[in-house]
């Protein structure tokens, strides 16, 4: 079964419904992405089993957690949990935090020791600190490392950075990318930030009012015209490219997938390397012929997949690139005055290119 | 202005009661608190507020009816009867389960409001840490609870110490085994022998101070712990 995570959750409160079906792959990072109130955290809860659903089904790499005539307890599930909010126990310093999880970790090969948790977040230097003692960022590395600890077979995690400001934010991420890189185990990742979405996930599920509103891989949601995530002026796609060539004199390397060709500031990748884009909808524009006297750097030609009505003056275009998908966002009067049609083939410009990772 | 041995008895007895007293009421007492902090059950509005009614009934009433139920007619008196056990009134077991009446909000609310405290994220967050609830309990709740915890001993046993209504009442005046500090100092002001009951009653204000002195100081501390964790 290529889809490990198979779940079904229907639970009723008074002015809330969650219903979910979904299947999830079984490795990588599925982002749970919506609104604050959608149930991302109830459904998260759910898969846990702090919240008893009153109808739900389980099943996780094949193994049943959940059915109509079976409930394991949450104590009995091999999945860690790293909650919005510090979760460390108090009475306990960080070394005795992760003891806890290290005493109780599920039995069998560990996916990684604890020594090398303890190095992939940093957390060397802070073991034998009181829990109050650290600041926000540490605290979330420390519970992340103590969910590792048990040696999960799902990672959930609700939300681990949406109490923390924007360094602390930029201090965890990239520790959640080599998390990504070296676990096995899947990670439900549940946000409301476009940005943290766009930089860890594989595969997106959307959101709304208590219902699945799309699920897929997250390059192909983000490449979708209607916007599926709701992002207005933050949609764009995310591509992954690879280093294919650099040119030290201008200070530059150039990033392809298939025929999407990019040239970008150097960042010191090594040839080969995978770098993951974010090309926001804003920053693309479209010409009819090639604008050759134009202080734009990436100019690609393009077919018009359709277009689509963002709201307001505004429409957004879907293109191919030789099979690779970028969306251009325009007014309403450029489209009218260009009379841009589906099938049409036009110049892309892309103003300028986000690195991820 | 010395104590006599007498005296020292009665301090010694009441020692032994708050003691006894103080060590049932965390057995019975902690899982009430557990009960109380965590149900949403109907029954936990009657039955917090008969766990609160010693503190505000006169203790003669609480003693009068703990002798009535006790005595030869009472349930609770024809039971021990028919276990062999004989008759509680008078004898310092029936003392023992008057105070852990007597004392038993001064015990179970410390806990409660405690285990109340540690809320259900560290008890969610344990269980995703393979800990089930018995360990749960004993290495999250407990640990986590534990100025309450400090809170009910001194003033479930500095309260027992203190009792002297329902003594009275179910224990009467037998020396060594219920005659405690209080009744001795009653007895010594009723003969006149004030220099015996300064002797005795400084010992207990003593006691009482240093007590609840400990107890705030420790409680001072720990909200100094709270205020750097925000």
């Amino acid at each position: 079964m290529s889809d490990a995570l198979q779940l079904r959750f229907q639970h009723r409160y008074p002015g809330f419904e969650l219903d979910v079906d979904l299947s999830l792959p079984g490795k990588g990072i599925t982002a749970i992405f919506g609104p604050s109130g959608c149930g991302k955290t109830t459904l998260l809860q759910c898969i846990a089993g702090l919240e008893r659903a009153q109808l739900g089904q389980l099943t996780v790499a094949d193994q049943r957690w959940q059915d109509d005539n079976q409930f394991l307890p949450t104590h009995r599930r091999p999945l860690g949990y790293v909650f919005q909010e510090s979760s460390l126990f108090e009475h306990l310093n960080v070394a005795g935090n992760l003891d806890y999880a290290a005493k109780r970790a599920d039995a069998g090969k560990a996916a990684l020791s604890r020594s090398a948790i303890i190095e992939l977040l940093g957390l060397d230097t802070l073991l034998r600190r009181r829990t109050f003692e650290l600041s926000g960022g540490e605290r979330q590395r420390v519970a992340i490392a103590r969910a590792l600890l048990v040696n999960p077979s799902l990672l959930l995690m609700d939300e681990p950075l949406a109490s923390l400001d924007n360094p602390r934010r930029a201090e965890i991420l990239p520790y959640l990318e080599t998390l990504h890189d070296e676990l096995a185990c899947p990670i439900l990742y549940v946000s409301h930030a476009a940005d943290e979405v766009a930089r860890l996930a594989d595969h997106l599920v959307v959101m709304d009012a208590g219902r699945v509103h799309s699920s897929g891989p997250l390059t192909e949601l983000l490449s979708r015209a209607d916007d599926p995530l709701r992002l207005g002026d933050q949609s764009g796609v995310v591509v992954e490219t690879r280093l294919a060539e650099r040119s030290d004199d201008w200070g530059l390397m150039r990033l392809e997938n298939g025929a999407l060709s990019l040239w970008v500031g150097d960042n010191g990748k090594a040839l080969d390397d995978r770098i993951r884009v974010r090309i926001l909808a804003r920053d693309v524009s479209l010409s009819l012929s090639e604008a050759t006297d134009s202080s734009i750097l990436n100019r690609l030609p393009a077919r018009i997949i359709q277009l689509a009505d963002s709201g307001n003056a505004s429409v957004t275009v879907q293109l191919d690139i030789g099979h690779q998908t970028l969306l251009a966002r325009l007014t309403r009067r450029s489209v009218a005055e260009l009379s841009l049609q589906p099938g049409q083939t036009v110049w892309a410009q892309i103003k300028s290119t986000a690195l991820l990772r | 202005m010395t104590l006599s041995p007498a005296d020292w008895n009665a301090l010694w007895l009441t020692l032994r009661l708050a003691s006894v007293s103080t060590l049932v009421l965390l057995v019975l007492g902690t899982p009430l608190a557990w009960w109380l902090a965590r149900t949403r059950h109907w029954l936990k509005g009657p039955v917090a507020a008969l766990v609160a009614l010693p503190l505000v009934l006169p203790p003669s009433v609480l003693g009068f009816y703990l002798l009535i139920s006790l005595g030869p007619n009472g349930p609770i008196g024809q039971l021990t009867q028919g276990l062999g056990i004989g008759l509680l009134p008078f004898t310092f077991a029936g003392l023992v389960v008057g105070s852990v009446l007597y004392s038993l909000p001064f015990v179970v609310q410390p806990i409660q409001n405690a285990f109340q405290a540690v809320g259900d994220r560290p008890l969610d967050a344990a269980a995703t840490l393979r800990a089930g609830p018995w360990d749960r309990f004993w290495t999250v709740a407990v640990p986590l609870a534990k100025p309450g915890f400090i809170s009910a001993t001194v003033l479930g046993f500095a309260h027992t110490v203190g009792e002297f209504g329902v003594v009275l009442m179910i224990g009467g005046n037998i020396p060594d085994e219920t005659r405690v500090a209080s009744v001795q100092i009653y007895d010594h002001v009723e003969a006149l022998a004030y220099d015996q009951a300064h002797a005795l009653a400084a010992v207990l204000v003593v006691f009482s101070f240093a007590a609840l002195a400990t107890l705030y100081t420790l409680q001072r501390r720990n909200t100094h712990l709270n205020w750097g964790r925000s």
